[in-house]
């Protein structure tokens, strides 16, 4: 045989025997951007999960943003070519529903054991994974926000620096003593920074929440962005910086507000949970982390992405699909996943693991997290979201850069989720 | 006989041509029109005709008019400057100079570089406090800016950057242009005791208008049609203050899957084109100078 025939024949034999008989395909779009630490993570979790079950191929696509991943899915679900999961922010359910492209896990679901592990997670979480009496999607890499705070400044402030603001009262009063300005009178540190870039109603749930307002209902048709508790609370975010002073003026970028706080241009801020690793590594001061402080009561909204199952499956794909899915979200993996990132593990049996517990005994910073949870609300969810959270979020833009007052820039939110929402009622 | 031959071998020479052109510009352009009067089909609800009322919706829609009054200042302010440049960089680099090529070539670089990596590096330029623009700022006591995230400032700050990419662009036709052009009239001139700005005025710029024709053409289009930088340096945001036609019709088709509406504007769109191309061939034409 020449040479080229033999390579030929081997790696013919060699794909043979790289395929067992059958084989399961799935693909699995994940969003992250090409590269860095966390596809390694996901790379290495789905190899682990071939090992225990031969027979099923998991093929990760990294599909970029949160925005990315939905466009992707609906594109190819549209083209006939839907991945058979995915994990995309809990918000778009009603997207996925509407466009028929999803299945409710409780058609999936069958032995007690897989109804108990439906059963098993955090209810806050459940909060956006289900409507109308179903299970559409299964927490995967969730967050809140949270408040970090900076120890040294509290303490150069005169303040008490293992005491954070508890309230809005104190949060004021704190901030007025820890804002400073140079010679020039120009602003070197404020004293709380919250940003609101990209999407503002995220961390503007925060704000509202604590004022006791919800701003929307459960099956997604209405929303109350014109309520007064809204307008207040929006008032008060826009007061930070207009009447106190002590938060930066117009619209905060969201990126580089981790970036303000290592380098002492904010004295508190608030950001999601999943920059807990990210803080720890780069903040050369001692910071803490607190729950997001009290108006009426204390609030956040959670955040992050689930776990859906397309439609376009054959019923063993699902099968598999669902015992990937269960693989991924079981105690121990959940920890792990927690872990390497600083979402919040979603389970309670994940906080009880091994792991978990020898990593909480030297860093116990993201109890916070799972202690807030009992506080936590559904995240702003509604039919045609991507829309309706336009609508919100061009209003606090328009608030907070002082374009429009605080009431009429939310009557022109809410007349807008009006007009894009009555076909659903 | 020869007559019906050559006929037929005429239409077949035109047949590839027509059939990508109806397949993939007039069909598609037919049916956004059609589209445009039905509702967005979902699995559910399927589409049924509704007529006009995708345009009564548009009418009321104030982002659709703060995106199109964008579209204008964004046209004005870029293709102006943009091509004042690209002949002021023209003339510069049309001279006999040490390192011309040089020259050429930094002025060309940025149309070689891909609209999203320019975007991204932009995106650093204005990125408040750390960013090249406020660290320059900084130097001389001036406080941060938040570019990109204030109403006022980020409609100029991303025409700053279409600028600073088409200028070079429009530049090569200029150069090719000036290039054709005698040397003589410039001795004649000269004779005649002509100044340089005179010069410029009377014999050079309107020996120009072809070239400027097309350029202005391409420029319009380019200012409807150029909204990469948009999508990666701010979304049309803060409050839609950056948002532009296109960007929004990218918006609607493509993030809210609405696309009957997403149809409704790019009818109006192309409506918009059409008559902008009437009147930049109607009115200059006659005014161009053809050798």
């Amino acid at each position: 045989m020449k040479p080229w025939t033999l390579t030929l024949a081997g790696v013919a034999v060699g794909a043979a025997l790289a395929l067992p008989a059958h084989a399961q395909e799935l693909s699995f779009y994940y969003p992250v951007a090409v590269g860095g630490p966390v596809t390694k993570v996901i790379d290495g979790l789905a190899a682990d999960f071939e090992k225990e079950n031969p027979g099923i191929k998991i093929n990760p696509v990294y599909a970029g943003s949160y925005q990315d991943t939905i466009t992707k899915a609906l594109t190819a679900a549209k083209g006939g070519d839907a991945p058979h999961m995915a994990v995309i922010l809990s918000t778009d359910m009603y997207t996925l529903i509407d466009e028929g492209l999803v299945v409710p896990y409780d058609d999936l679901v069958k032995t007690p054991p897989e109804k108990a592990w439906m059963g098993s997670f955090f209810p806050g979480f459940m909060k956006n994974s289900q409507t109308g009496g179903k299970t559409w999607g299964i927490p995967f890499q969730r967050s809140t926000v949270v408040m970090y705070w900076n120890k040294d400044l509290f303490k150069s402030a005169g303040l008490d620096p293992n005491h954070p603001p508890e309230d809005w009262k104190e949060l004021v009063e704190m901030g007025q003593k820890l804002t400073q300005k140079d010679a020039a009178g120009n602003v070197t540190t404020w004293g709380i920074q919250v940003p609101s870039s990209g999407f503002p109603y995220w961390l503007f749930q925060g704000f509202t929440t604590q004022n006791g307002a919800v701003l929307m209902n459960d099956e997604g048709t209405q929303t109350d962005f014109d309520k007064p508790e809204v307008v207040q609370a929006l008032q008060f975010w826009v007061d930070l910086s207009r009447k106190y002073k002590i938060h930066p003026p117009g619209v905060v970028e969201w990126g580089t507000t981790p970036k303000d706080f290592f380098e002492r241009k904010a004295a508190i801020i608030w950001t999601t949970t999943g920059n807990l690793t990210n803080i720890r590594k780069n903040a050369p001061f001692d910071f803490g982390v607190a729950m997001l402080p009290a108006g009426k009561q204390r609030g956040t909204p959670t955040g992050g992405g689930n776990f859906y199952i397309f439609k376009k499956s054959t019923p063993a794909e699902r099968a598999a699909s669902l015992k990937f899915i269960q693989w991924m979200t079981s105690p121990q993996r959940a920890a792990q996943w927690a872990i390497a990132t600083g979402y919040i593990a979603v389970s309670p049996a994940a906080w009880e693991t091994a792991e978990m517990k020898k990593y909480l005994a030297d860093f116990p910073a993201p109890t916070v997290a799972r202690d807030q949870l009992q506080f936590a609300v559904a995240e702003l969810s509604t039919h045609e979201n991507q829309r309706v959270t336009k609508a919100l979020n061009d209003g606090l833009q328009a608030a907070l850069t002082g374009a429009k007052p605080p009431e009429e820039a939310m009557k022109d939110a809410q007349r807008e989720a009006d007009r894009i929402l009555r076909p659903y009622r | 006989m020869e007559d019906r031959r050559q006929g037929v071998i005429g239409w077949l020479l035109l047949l590839p041509a027509a059939v990508l052109l109806a397949a993939f510009t007039h069909y598609p352009a037919v049916a956004t029109l059609w589209h445009s009067l039905f509702t967005t089909g979902r699995p559910n609800r399927p589409a049924r005709f509704i007529g006009l009322d995708n345009y009564r919706a548009l009418a009321d829609d104030p982002v659709f008019w703060k995106a199109l009054v964008n579209n204008g200042w964004y046209a004005l302010g870029t293709i102006l400057p943009s091509i004042a440049l690209a002949i002021g960089m023209a003339l510069w680099v049309d001279r006999k100079l040490a390192g011309r090529g040089w020259l050429r070539l930094a002025y060309f670089t940025p149309t070689v570089l891909p609209m999203i990596a320019v975007a991204n590096i932009w995106l650093f330029f204005y990125t408040p406090d750390y960013g090249l623009l406020d660290q320059l700022r900084g130097l001389f006591g001036g406080a941060a800016h938040n570019w990109l995230g204030s109403p006022g400032t980020v409609l100029g700050a991303v025409m700053a950057v279409a600028i600073w990419k088409e200028a070079g662009f429009f530049m090569i036709f200029y150069l090719a242009a000036l290039q054709q052009q005698s040397p003589e009239l410039r001795e004649a001139a000269a004779l005649e005791g002509c100044g340089r700005w005179q010069f410029f005025r009377r014999v050079t710029f309107p020996l120009l208008m072809p070239t400027t024709l097309f350029v202005l053409v391409n420029a319009v289009i380019n200012a409807f049609r150029l909204v990469d930088h948009i999508v990666v340096m701010t979304r049309g945001g803060p409050d839609n203050a950056s948002s532009l036609l296109l960007f929004y019709i990218y918006e609607t088709g493509f993030r809210y899957w609405d696309a009957a509406y997403a149809a409704t504007l790019t009818a109006v769109l192309l409506a918009l084109l059409a008559v902008l191309a009437v009147l930049q061939f109607g009115l200059l034409e006659r005014r161009t100078h053809y050798q």
